[in-house]
């Protein structure tokens, strides 16, 4: 183990002799992201850079606090790329703190080996728990089923288990081609279009309906790309605005995320018909995101989430007191209260961040 | 220091001395309390009715269960999980038994919970591409019924005419296809189930990023450990129009694992990539007849899947990284009939080495697969060491390794060398940075290497996982993570036998 690891080891060990809470913060570039936590500020970056990386192996590993940029870039030299493609929210998002946010872009709900969110491309991790020691789960192979998949667990886990220290993450080819379309059309046509569309091999990458408007990314091999704009028809999108479009997707700069009101990103089955509550609307992943701006309260959202079969979690802006999350059933509760009081027996790490009594 | 064969034979039991036996007492007061709500033939515990639960598809392991039962309804699940838990009582989840590491390996004391009679497909929703299924239907079954709507299940491990979606959810089944369709974790969106308590749960769901952390990404490969998984929601994919195969040969096996690096450098993922070196392609050729040229080092399967003109482009492409790669000779297959032969091989390279042999003991080491040369060739060299034979099938695409060794079962000798074989290619696994287990499972065939693969602090760990899902530790207890002694025991054994043996300690 280097300096800058046991280094960050050693404050673990010392918050949890003094029972000192810790808030896990690097770019904090997701600060908006989960309910308010407090503690003394835990900053991994002095544990970063990439560890290995071997393009033939389809694998990088790399310290959490590695800009998730200069990642990309690295990449991207190589001709491949992080298929969730990961929001970064700020020029300062690191590898860990995308991973412990477990947020995937446009690109979660596409066809063949891109397919799939966060958690679908981590292979393996290194966590300090709760007592400062040093954990190893999975590896740097990608069929490994040594043990429980705890991995893949910390996608998404807002930092409560422990500090992430190392990922190593599959990567892939960046597609040979890829081209978007759009079409006018309803939400209800749009959704139904969609689910008709992935049940056929056609190459689709990305989809965002708004206003009106379906924009569909397609993305592959050039034949397959050629042939799916052949059979779907639609209206061709410059290449060079289309990639700006699907970047403000990503990074919600499109006008739709613009204002200040309360931003809903409500996870629902792909199709699921448009959501009757009547305030703005814009949806991905071929209908199985939909992202909502309301003042409306908490229960009323959710509850609609609920009625559509999925669940609503409160983004960006608005009264938190309910939760940013939808609160568990009760033996879901008992098993995250307990699994956290293993991880992390002094309950330091991000308290409240994912659940208010975790 | 080189283990004679002396040093070997009594390092082993013979498998049926390891097992223990049943208390006929408690026995009698747990298939009458099971009675009380199960139908008489859906609990088993006569010695000739509960044999041919004794093991799973590692036969090296068998022990007698004091019960078998027969659920047919998640009800009946439910309160057999009730019962054991209020008396105490282990229980062991079964699908179909096909498994290759003793996960399913019954408890002396405790319930063999058999969940093959929930076989019915709930439901199959085409424009949302989900199948929603009980555990007890077959992994084919699912594809056979999407077929109509041009979807399928995409994971395939090689026993999925018989292996049950409870089983692939339990071990994170992989097959031929992975690289570019991904594991069971991948294709699984929500799994219904049962806590040992008796209480309902569900991980994941219909709509994505189910709220909390991601436990069915805990529960997918748990071997049965944390949960009960009483009904399933797999993800289909569409069938693609079409797929052709190319068949290489190499005159090195490190020329064909450079070839492998050389496609993906390329930036193709083939739909599947598979390699089996000159003793596996001599093995089932004569069992499979599927035109492999027996004087290569090495054969590599390449397959394409999509449009008829994406497969024309990719076919292309990859056949020029190929030759580049110094193939030395190439076949691409016209016929759907010739794609199923060159596959043939492939798939049948495990009843080959049943045929070849009165016994195999599959391995499946994963590792990064730059150091493939390397550990094939190490692998040559330890079979005179071990006085056995050892032809490898590989997972080429994502490093998993399936060495077969051929020993004769009825031999206690060769059994235990044909297990000190398949140790030392799982050390050997870990030391090039890889993994024990790719996809078949820690079970109970692993445990000692469990404890070279991970530190004592990771093991602890996955034990206070196990005990968060379970704090009675009653659900397949014993299994995938090795306590504090066992490890003490492996180390001082390798420490002081200089070699790697198998201790003679009971395992149970």
């Amino acid at each position: 183990m280097d300096q800058a690891l046991s280094q960050l080891c050693e404050t673990v060990r010392a918050a949890s002799e003094a029972h000192t809470p810790l808030l896990i913060r690097a770019g904090g570039t997701k600060d908006f992201y989960g309910n308010a936590s407090s503690g003394t500020v835990l900053d991994p970056r002095s544990v970063a850079g990439i560890v290995d990386y071997e393009p033939t192996e389809l694998v990088i590993t790399a310290r959490a606090g590695t800009s998730l940029a200069e990642l990309e870039q690295l990449l991207a030299e190589n001709g491949q790329l992080l298929a969730f493609e990961p929001p970064h929210f700020g020029a300062n998002a690191t590898i860990g703190g995308c991973i412990a946010a477990g947020l995937a872009g446009p690109r979660r709900v596409s066809f063949g080996p891109t397919y799939g969110g966060v958690r679908d491309f981590v292979l393996g991790a290194k966590l300090i728990d709760g007592r400062g020691q040093l954990l190893t789960f999975g590896g740097t192979v990608m069929k490994n089923v040594a043990g429980y998949d705890v991995s893949r667990v910390l996608a998404g886990s807002m930092g409560i288990l422990g500090v992430i220290a190392e990922v190593s993450i599959k990567v892939l080819p960046r597609p040979m081609s890829h081209h978007t379309l759009r079409f006018e059309m309803t939400a209800d046509t749009a959704i139904s279009k969609l689910n008709e569309w992935a049940g056929r091999p056609l190459p689709l990458s990305a989809s965002a309906w708004h206003e009106g408007t379906l924009y569909l990314r397609l993305a592959g091999a050039s034949a397959a790309v050629r042939a799916a704009r052949h059979q779907l028809g639609g209206e061709d999108f410059d290449n060079e605005q289309a990639d700006a479009f699907w970047i403000g997707i990503r990074e919600q700069t499109h006008p739709f995320f613009a204002d200040n009101a309360p931003l809903w990103r409500m996870s629902v089955p792909s199709t699921a018909p448009a959501l009757s509550i009547g305030e703005p609307q814009l949806i991905e992943w071929n209908g199985a995101l939909r992202w909502l701006r309301t003042a409306r309260p908490a229960e009323q959202v959710r509850e609609c989430a609920t009625r559509a079969g999925g669940h609503a979690t409160l983004f960006r802006n608005g009264d938190r007191s309910a939760g940013a999350f939808t609160p568990l059933p009760a033996p879901l509760a008992a098993i995250h209260r307990r699994l956290k009081a293993q991880f992390d027996p002094l309950n330091l790490f991000n308290r409240g961040r994912l659940y208010l009594d975790l | 220091m080189i283990p004679t064969m002396e040093s070997t034979l009594h390092a082993l039991s013979p498998p049926a001395e390891r097992s223990r036996a049943v208390d006929a007492t408690r026995q009698r007061s747990l298939v009458d309390a099971l009675r009380a709500f199960l139908p008489e033939d859906a609990v088993l515990f006569r010695e000739e009715d509960t044999r041919p639960y004794e093991c799973d598809g590692l036969t090296l392991y068998r022990q007698l269960p004091m019960v078998v039962a027969l659920p047919d309804t998640e009800d009946q699940v439910r309160r057999v999980l009730q019962l054991c838990h209020e008396h105490n009582v282990p229980v062991i989840p079964r699908g179909a038994g096909t498994g290759l590491s003793g996960s399913a390996l019954p408890h002396h004391a405790g319930v063999l919970l058999s969940l093959a009679k929930l076989n019915r497909i709930l439901s199959i929703d085409p424009l949302a591409r989900t199948a929603t299924v009980q555990p007890g239907v077959r992994n084919l079954a699912i594809s056979e019924a999407a077929a109509r709507h041009r979807l399928y299940y995409a994971p395939d491990p090689s026993s999925q005419i018989a292996c049950t979606i409870g089983g692939n959810v339990a071990e994170n089944s992989g097959g031929v296809h992975c690289l570019k369709y991904g594991l069971t974790v991948h294709n699984v969106l929500r799994v219904r189930g049962l806590t040992i308590e008796g209480e309902w749960v569900e991980f994941g769901g219909l709509a994505p990023d189910a709220p909390g952390l991601d436990l069915l990404a805990l529960v997918i490969g748990s071997e049965g450990m944390l949960a009960v998984v009483t009904e399933v929601t797999v993800r289909l994919v569409p069938v693609a129009q079409t797929a052709r195969c190319i068949m290489a040969s190499f005159a090195d096996v490190g020329e064909a694992g450079d070839a492998v690096a050389a496609l993906i450098a390329d930036g193709i993922i083939p739909a599947g990539l598979e390699m089996l070196d000159r003793a596996a392609t001599r093995l089932v050729e004569p069992f499979a007849n599927a035109g492999y040229d027996l004087d290569a080092a090495a054969v590599l399967l390449c397959e394409s899947d999509g449009t008829p003109e994406e497969v024309a482009e990719e076919i292309e492409r990859m056949t020029a990284v190929l030759l580049a790669a110094r193939a030395t000779r190439i076949q691409v297959s016209n016929s759907e009939a010739e794609r199923l032969r060159f596959w043939a091989g492939r798939k049948n390279a495990f009843p080959a080495a049943g045929r070849a042999s009165p016994a195999y003991y599959c391995m499946d080491g994963t590792i990064p697969r730059r150091r493939l040369g390397e550990v094939l060739k190490a692998i040559q060299a330890l079979e005179p060491k071990y006085g056995l034979r050892c032809p490898n099938v590989f997972h080429a695409g994502d490093g998993n390794l399936h060495p077969l060794i051929l020993f004769d079962d009825a031999d206690p000798d060769s059994v235990a060398r044909a297990e000190a074989f398949g140790a030392e290619i799982l050390e050997l696994c870990v030391q090039m940075g890889g993994t024990v287990t790719g996809e078949h499972g820690v079970g109970v065939e692993k445990l000692d290497q469990m404890c070279s693969q991970f530190d004592r602090a990771t093991l602890d760990a996955f034990l206070g996982v196990k005990s968060a899902f379970d704090p009675a530790g009653l659900l397949n207890p014993g299994k995938v993570v090795p306590t504090l002694h066992r490890c003490a025991e492996y180390g001082r054994m390798r420490v002081h036998g200089g070699n790697v043996r198998f201790p003679d300690l009971p395992r149970f």
